[in-house]
């Protein structure tokens, strides 16, 4: 029995529920909220990882290394906006954040 | 061997996505996060994305992990308060969950491939040469624009956190340079004629 692509896309898929469902459970904790990001961002590697060894072709990789360049930025701002919040604000609580409502 | 290894990285990286979701302390869920990419760099290295491995523990588990517990310590937050919601939205969430995951299990049973698929290929992985090696061949040709456009994401990325971060408190004493190098005899000396025993 040798691994194929649907074991990649099974396990990936599971990564990607836990991750969806990691959001709407910790609706109050934006931390918890960026690594279940993270979670969804990791399962979309290794899901081009997958194909890319499957089809033969590099692309896949490229676009992977792409994926995790714009993961890492996503989280250096997410954080970076977190801590001004809570300097300004004193709490990370997500639901307060309504001011800009227009 | 690949096999035992592929089930052993799939169960493990699945059981820490599950733990990062429901762990009250914030800190294990980081270190739960860590875990998580270990294993997902194992998978990558048994579909044969060596460098893409040790990016993911390089970048990943070295500095952006690093990251979000440096954020997770240094903020100061009632993490129980936060915690409240968990049961409150466990329906929705479980819901949206299966949901999904039948949505995704629908596509990664049932999908095939077409025939044309391996002609293709825009890239083919060459034999001979190293997984690093092929991956630059074709990042540095075919792919520059967009090398270079992910180089300036993560640019606007480190100005913005820069920006966002950065303060200046008024009660901090710093070196001033140039009003260092404006400093006179003239201006900083001030000569005074004191009278024997009056003191100033």
């Amino acid at each position: 029995m040798t691994i194929g692509l649907t074991h990649y896309l099974v396990v990936t898929a599971i990564l990607f529920t836990l991750g969806v469902a990691g959001i709407i459970l910790n609706r109050k904790n934006i931390i918890v909220i960026l690594m279940s990001v993270e979670l969804i961002l990791l399962a979309v590697t290794i899901n081009l990882v997958a194909f890319s060894n499957a089809l033969g072709d590099l692309t896949g990789q490229a676009f992977a290394l792409f994926v995790l360049t714009v993961a890492a930025a996503e989280t250096a701002i997410g954080l970076a906006i977190l801590v001004a919040y809570y300097r300004n604000r004193g709490t990370i609580a997500v639901e307060d954040i309504n001011i800009l409502k227009g | 061997m690949a096999v035992a290894f592929f089930y052993l990285f799939s169960t493990i990286i699945i059981a820490s996505a599950f733990m990062v979701i429901v762990a009250r302390n914030p800190v294990h869920s980081v270190l739960f996060l860590i875990l998580a990419f270990v294993n997902g760099a194992g998978l990558f290295l048994l579909a044969g994305a060596e460098f893409l491995a040790m990016i993911l523990i390089i970048v990943y588990v070295g500095a952006v992990a690093v990251l979000f517990l440096f954020v997770v310590m240094m903020l100061d937050v009632d993490f129980a308060e936060l915690k409240q919601g968990f049961q409150k939205y466990l329906p929705v969430g479980a819901a949206v969950g299966i949901v999904v995951l039948a949505e995704l299990g629908f596509v990664a049973l049932g999908w095939q491939s077409a025939p044309s698929a391996h002609d293709a290929a825009a890239a083919p992985i060459v034999a001979g040469i190293t997984n690093t090696a092929a991956l630059g061949r074709v990042l540095y040709t075919k792919y520059f624009v967009f090398f270079q456009a992910s180089a300036l994401v993560l640019l606007t990325a480190m100005i913005g956190a820069i920006v966002l971060t950065l303060r200046h408190r008024p009660s901090i004493k710093r070196q001033n340079i140039a009003e260092q190098n404006a400093r006179t005899r003239q201006n900083v000396i001030d000569i005074k004629k004191v009278p024997s025993r009056a003191g100033i």
